[in-house]
């Protein structure tokens, strides 16, 4: 840790910005928050990817219904005799099928709105930051209820593209901020006294300095994304070909699985949308220490008055 | 003067946006809803002469080329003609949601307020003593916010509810069974507070989270801030400098930042409601939906909105009001 700090001194002493950041991901990543994080998420990718191929047909019946765990069936039958396990993993690829795609779109659509109006500035900025700070007052789910009902469209495709044109704001308001401050620095104003290209000042010098921030929108979008699904196939506006951890929940639920004591039924499908959701906001959280300096604590504090990072450095 | 008269003219133009949303949207209903509609209706009792037209400007499917079509629709929303809804035929629209959107104001309300409360005191004290115990719960926190909340809530029913414990009644808004009469008679607001406390337990555990989160950053980066160093080296107090220097800067973007979050408590509240059959708009909402009664859901969608803007103007007002700085800058 120490060592960690005067590489971070002697290169914040030197000026060398890149030296600064790299100490901080050196940092992060002995993070524990960083750890679980990253192991969650990876497990449950993996499950994603490649469980399917293995754990079996998800709606093969068997002969025992509503069977508490044991070794034939991990995590018990459903009240038909399906085996629950198998549902869970196939029901892990399409809920990570909605939070990449819709995380993806809406990061898309939030960096053109954002970095774009920011970088133009003037009558296009005005117009389309009025359009993120609409989008964003008007509460989401009740949107998306209405538009999924009157829609009454089926798949995966429109659900994603429901949930990401309607979670784009928040994202984009951050990006045009950031924009605008980075718009004035020498780097791009030297960029452009060169003459380079409006496109090229855009994706060469601006992009890449925004990625941290981009990653950690994509992060957020993804975890809104599974979560709405979820809610939206709970209260019954999911599609039911579909086999999702929310369809999952709303069967379970419509079957009273808790009340005739199915917990294994009930509670599996849940706790993978937290802990998934809880690894993505561990990364996250390692994320911002990593952008926030402020933000890293080096040393536990004593009691009464905690110490400011970096007073003693 | 300036920064309220900015701020009108923005939810302005955000509530005329939801209103042209609301027209727009039931445009994608598959076929002809409005013969369909009044086909449902005249099954269940007889229907009014003008319903189909007043149905068809509150669906945007009016006479004449769209913007005919707009103005016929704006004009039944100004007379507050907002058809009859189809479950509960032929109750007004406007009557059903005027039952349930007390419910939903007192319940989510009060949550939303508690939430608030709760996840800046703790934010405030965890950012303070950064690095310590306290502080290295927070991590728990991206458990509880991460939860599906309608999920929790059953949990928490089947625990405190139903099966395990009966401490709290299982669902609706107050003891249905009984002779209780909704009013202001103290059997009835026991009833109905006993049973507002589960469905509020859910939306404070799951909404608390991420006052926390923000408010904890906010008071770590202002700590570092020079006004507090020098308040500390004027040796005040150090309860002193922590409210009246750095939680009362570090509360500030979580009050700019109200209108991400009440979103996700109105959310919540969606499927919170549902799950407890409480008789608030959200559960209309969900069985408005389920019904495919579409006066009712443009109605709600209307109405939910419109409230949530309202109470984004009040606090972005409020905000003009506690620091100064927002009205000066614009």
């Amino acid at each position: 840790m120490t060592a960690t700090n005067v590489v971070a001194a002697t290169a914040a002493e030197a000026g060398d910005q890149d030296a600064g950041r790299l100490s901080g991901l050196r940092a992060a990543f002995r993070s524990p928050r960083l750890v679980t994080g990253t192991c969650l998420v990876g497990f449950f990718a993996l499950l994603g990817i490649i469980g399917p191929f293995f754990a079996g047909s998800p709606n093969q019946l068997s002969h025992t219904e509503l069977a508490a765990p044991s070794l034939s069936h991990w995590l018990g039958t459903t009240q038909i005799g399906q085996d629950v396990f198998a549902q869970l993993v196939v029901s892990a690829r399409a809920s990570l099928e909605i939070g990449v795609g819709a995380g993806l779109l809406a990061t898309l659509v939030s960096v053109i709105v954002g970095i774009s109006g920011g970088y133009a500035g003037g009558v296009i900025d005005e117009v389309l930051n009025l359009a993120s700070n609409v989008v964003l007052v008007i509460p989401t789910l009740p949107l998306v209820i209405v538009i999924l009902a009157d829609v009454k469209a089926r798949g995966l495709a429109p659900l994603i593209i429901i949930i990401a044109l309607t979670s784009w704001a928040a994202a984009a308001r951050v990006l045009r901020a950031q924009t605008l401050s980075v718009r004035n620095r020498e780097y791009v104003l030297a960029a452009r006294a060169s003459g380079e290209r409006a496109w090229r000042i855009v994706f060469v010098e601006i992009l890449p300095n925004e990625l941290p921030i981009i990653v950690s929108n994509f992060i957020f979008a993804m975890i809104f994304a599974i979560l709405t699904q979820a809610a939206l196939a709970f209260i019954g506006l999911g599609d039911p070909t579909l086999l999702t951890w929310g369809n999952m929940i709303n069967i379970a639920y419509n079957d009273e699985a808790l009340s005739v004591g199915a917990w294994w039924w009930f509670i599996p499908p849940g706790l993978c949308i937290a802990l998934l959701g809880m690894g993505l906001a561990l990364i996250n959280f390692s994320l911002d220490e990593v952008l926030n300096p402020r933000l890293r604590v080096y040393r536990p504090a004593r009691p009464g008055r905690a110490r400011r990072p970096g007073s003693t450095a | 003067m300036r920064y309220i008269v900015r701020k009108l003219a923005f939810y302005l133009v955000a509530a005329w946006a939801a209103l042209t949303i609301n027209f727009l949207l039931p445009q994608l209903i598959p076929g002809n809803p409005v013969e369909a509609l009044i086909g449902r209706m005249s099954q269940s009792g007889t229907v009014p002469p003008g319903e189909a037209k007043i149905l068809a400007s509150l669906l945007g499917l009016g006479t004449g080329n769209i913007f005919q079509k707009y103005g016929q629709y704006l004009d039944g929303l100004v007379h507050l003609r907002l058809g009859l809804s189809i479950s509960e035929f032929p109750t007004p629209v406007s009557t059903q949601i005027a039952q349930s959107i007390y419910w939903t104001l007192i319940l989510v309300g009060v949550a939303t307020v508690l939430s608030f409360a709760l996840g800046i005191l703790l934010g405030a004290v965890a950012g303070w003593k950064r690095g310590s115990r306290l502080d290295a719960i927070i991590p728990a926190t991206t458990l509880l916010t991460a939860m599906p909340y309608f999920w929790l809530a059953l949990i928490l029913l089947y625990f405190l509810a139903s099966n395990v414990w009966h401490v709290f009644p299982q669902g609706q808004g107050y003891d249905t069974n009984s002779e209780l009469s909704p009013g202001w008679n103290p059997a009835f607001l026991a009833s109905a507070v006993q049973h507002a406390i589960l469905p509020a337990l859910t939306i404070v555990l799951s909404s608390v989270g991420g006052w926390l989160l923000g408010m904890r950053n906010m008071m770590v980066s202002t700590l570092s801030d020079d006004y507090v160093v020098a308040a500390e080296a004027r040796g005040l107090r150090p309860r002193r400098i922590m409210i009246g220097y750095a939680a009362r800067n570090a509360v500030l973007p979580s009050v700019s930042g109200f209108a991400i979050s009440l979103g996700f408590v109105v959310s919540g509240a969606i499927a919170m409601e549902y799950v407890f059959s409480y008789p608030g708009i959200g559960n209309q909402l969900v069985q408005a939906v389920n019904n495919n009664d579409y006066p009712l859901m443009q109605g709600i969608f209307l109405v939910i909105t419109l409230a949530v803007l309202g109470a984004n103007l009040l606090v972005d007002l409020l905000h003009g009001f506690i620091d100064p700085r927002t009205r000066q800058a614009r």
